[in-house]
């Protein structure tokens, strides 16, 4: 059997100073944590690669999840899977042949890449390129090669280790090692825009636990499971995290029926974020999270979002602020967030909403409205206390096996 | 074999025997999960989600997105569907559908009906061995092809066609024809791949889950319109319309049956075939040694059928003498009840061939006593029966 090894390249973690090595040493954490489960692996660093290599069979036969597990992680620009050989030529020609048997067959153009890092190997560069071409050419004689714009570029690293022999690259998941820069709760909704807002800020950096507002019997169990779900699936990138649930309906039913119908959104979201607040303090976040859209809808105006920032004291990131709705569509779809977050059920933010709220309401006639509803606060504080905790686990949904429920 | 020792079934490709646990899941979900998938309380939601996970369960085997698949009453309904929904919408720029010519009824009988609403349709033969060649498919299409129809395992013979390959072939002359994949005697039998195949029906009764389920995928993005109105039940995104593709309140007591069923055959087909491989090995080693009889399914067919002829004892009366036997084989497709075989037919065989073919059909449960039986009972057949006389 070929041994295969997945090869991380750091993305801008390597631009970093004097603490590129505590966001290293998180990365190689964060690796390693992720493919514990599927056997034995090695997770190392040399010349600012990541290596995470399979020491046993299991391991070996779990490639695959591995690579997807890897691919998710944040703070790789770009992995590819490889083969290891010995370094010496024939020995890296055999390798190309039949670990490229495939792509080399389905490519009519290629051409050879190859990278010294150990420069006691006889080859230079490119006579090593030449060599393997020539090699590859005179196997499968269909190909032709094109250093332009090739359909596949066959890579070759001769580094201290060994040779690695990979088809091109792709593109890793981006951004910081989650955990660097600190923890942050997302209002996770359950429509489109939210789970994108937590991957883009997972992105960052940012360890995430999840808010959900729940109204039953506005809504319903289904709406809730769908937002496990999606908190699920966002978990992929974001590791292990909790979803808090706010029992919600009193406050809600409070604010329809003591304040104005066309400030009934703006204080709602007012409300909301309050008790989000008082969660985060809990558990040590330092931000919130949402999901808007600069004028999406009547809540998301400049003046809406004011009266929302004004409500409480943590900083609010809004990472789709300057998005449209297509571009976040876009995301939903690749991350795989999309196809649950269109399930159609009642959401807390669409129920009691006015047919003309409000688009450009002002904080002091939002806050004279809040004057009036005297009893807002203690509910707030009931509906923050009596929080349902759900353990959200990475890797549930994507790799669940459908046929063991059967 | 089954719950007796003297009996041996032997006509798997007609039906095969519900698996106990597959019956059991279907008892205990009409028992439990009896809510409407459509109602919107908790009971409703919960038969839904058990609906989705049967449906999961199943496309898993045919490695194609859950949403991409949908129940259906049967394998021929799943072809109807298929066939009658493409070619509506095809009808604009196209004329004509090439289609093997040893399908089963579920997809000529269409076909022909088609034929009289004026489509074109160009049927491939296979050769005298039963072998399809893709090359004729793909000759045989053109800008006006709107489908192209051909079982993956041939019901009679068990004959193979690489269909992924087919289907990358055609599509390659015609991005627009659509490919149709009757995978009823395939599934979970052999793998499949769904890379270019546009719609692929499989039946749950082949594969001992209950008669009356089945389930047919519709690759993403490929349109067609059902032939049945009704409510929106097994709408997917395919079908672009408020209409489901298989309208009606869904059997989800079945469908979990056909998603055990799923489960237990995908996970064990390896070993399934290994076993059946080697049963059919004994069987044609044992039926070779009769003089005069010969084989009219090819060295490569699936080791679940073995097609023979007697070349002397009509097929009906050396049915009914085995059956005195416990022992039952068919004349042919069952579905065609005696009537003369479609496939052997387009192979070109002589009328004799044809009138004493016999098709013996294993499955795993099978013993080697129920080959040892069966091939016991042919030659005895022929030694002791009155011979076509001709």
């Amino acid at each position: 059997m070929m041994k295969e090894i997945i090869m991380c390249y750091q993305g801008e973690m390597a631009l970093k100073g004097l603490n590129r090595s505590s966001f290293e040493a998180v990365l190689s954490k964060s690796l390693r944590w992720r493919v514990r489960d599927l056997g034995e692996f090695q997770v190392y660093k040399a010349q600012s690669t990541m290596y995470v290599e399979p020491k046993d069979e299991q391991a070996q036969q779990n490639m695959d999840i591995a690579y997807q597990r890897v691919s998710k992680t944040f703070g790789l620009a770009a992995l590819s899977r490889a083969a290891v050989c010995e370094k010496e030529m024939s020995a890296i020609q055999n390798t190309a042949k039949t670990y490229l048997e495939s792509a080399l067959r389905a490519a009519k153009t290629f051409k050879v890449e190859a990278k010294r890092a150990d420069k006691s190997f006889p080859l230079k560069s490119p006579e090593l390129s030449r060599h393997l071409g020539g090699y590859l050419l005179s196997c499968f004689p269909h190909l032709k090669v094109d250093v332009k714009n090739p359909d596949l570029v066959v890579m070759v690293e001769i580094r201290d280790f060994g040779a690695y022999v990979h088809g091109a690259k792709e593109p890793g998941a981006g951004g910081l090692p989650v955990g660097t820069s600190g923890r942050a709760v997302t209002m996770l909704s359950g429509g489109i825009d939210s789970p994108v807002a937590a991957w883009y800020m997972a992105r960052r950096g940012l360890a995430l636990h999840h808010i959900h507002f729940a109204s039953p019997p506005y809504t319903s169990q289904a709406a809730q499971d769908k937002v496990k779900k999606l908190a699920e699936i966002v978990s992929d990138y974001t590791g292990n995290c909790m979803l808090y649930v706010v029992p919600y309906t009193t406050p809600q039913e409070y604010i329809r029926d003591n304040a104005p119908d066309v400030l009934f959104t703006v204080l709602m979201r007012r409300s909301m974020m309050r008790i989000a607040n008082q969660i985060a303090k809990q558990i040590d976040a330092k931000a919130l999270i949402t999901g808007e859209s600069l004028a999406q809808v009547a809540s998301q105006t400049l003046q809406a979002l004011a009266c929302t920032d004004a409500a409480q004291d943590l900083p609010v990131l809004r990472p789709l602020i300057g998005m449209d709705k297509t571009e976040i569509t876009a995301v939903a779809r690749r991350i795989g967030t999309f196809e649950t977050s269109i399930l159609p059920y009642e959401d807390c933010c669409t129920i009691f909403t006015p047919p003309h709220p409000k688009t450009k309401p002002s904080l002091q006639e939002v806050e004279e409205a809040e004057a009036k509803m005297p009893g807002l606060a203690e509910l707030e504080q009931q509906a923050a206390e009596q929080v349902l905790r759900i353990r959200i686990e990475m890797h549930r949904q994507a790799e669940l096996d459908p046929l063991d429920e059967f | 074999m089954l719950h007796n020792e003297s009996l041996h079934y032997l006509d798997h490709a007609a039906t095969t025997m519900v698996h106990p646990q597959v019956a059991q899941m279907v008892y205990d979900t009409l028992c439990q999960n009896w809510a409407n998938p459509s109602s919107l309380y908790q009971p409703g939601y919960e038969s839904r989600q058990l609906l989705d996970k049967a449906r999961a369960a199943v496309a898993k085997t045919l490695g194609a997105p859950a949403q991409q698949v949908f129940f259906t009453g049967c394998g021929t309904e799943g072809n109807n569907i298929a066939i009658q929904g493409a070619l509506k919408v095809r009808r604009s720029w196209a004329s004509n559908v090439v289609v093997s010519g040893y399908e089963h009824p579920s997809v000529s009988a269409v076909l022909r009906q088609m034929e009289q609403d004026g489509w074109e349709i160009r049927t491939i033969l296979p050769d005298s061995e039963g072998h399809l060649s893709i090359e004729d498919f793909v000759s045989a299409t053109d800008k006006q092809t709107a489908l192209v129809c051909c079982m993956q395992v041939n019901n009679e013979i068990g004959s193979v066609v690489d269909v992924n390959q087919l289907a990358r072939r055609v599509k390659e002359k015609n991005p627009r024809t659509g490919v149709h994949v009757d995978g009823v005697q395939a599934w979970l039998r052999m793998p499949v791949s769904m890379e270019y195949i546009d719609s692929y029906t499989v039946s749950g009764h082949k594969v001992h889950a209950p008669k009356g389920i089945g389930a047919l995928y519709l690759r993403e993005g490929y349109h067609i319109q059902p032939p049945f109105a009704g409510g929106g039940q097994e709408k997917g995104k395919t079908a672009g319309q408020q209409q489901g593709v298989r309208p009606g309140t869904e059997n989800l007591a079945y469908a979990v049956g056909l998603a055990k069923a799923a489960a237990l055959g995908y996970k064990s087909s390896q070993e399934r075939w290994n076993r059946v491989a080697g049963l059919n090995r004994q069987l044609r080693q044992g039926l070779k040694e009769i003089p005069g009889l010969v084989f009219n399914s090819p060295e490569d067919a699936v080791p679940e059928v073995l097609n023979v002829s007697t070349m002397c004892i009509k097929s009906e009366t050396m049915l009914h003498f085995l059956e005195q036997r416990q022992i039952y084989v068919s004349s042919g497709s069952a579905c065609s009840k005696g009537a003369s075989s479609p496939t052997l037919q387009a192979m070109g065989a002589s009328a004799l061939r044809m009138d004493t073919a016999l098709r013996i059909s294993l499955g795993a449960e099978n013993t080697s006593q129920d080959i040892q039986a069966v091939v016991d009972g042919i030659r005895e057949g022929m030694q002791t029966l009155a011979k076509i006389s001709g």
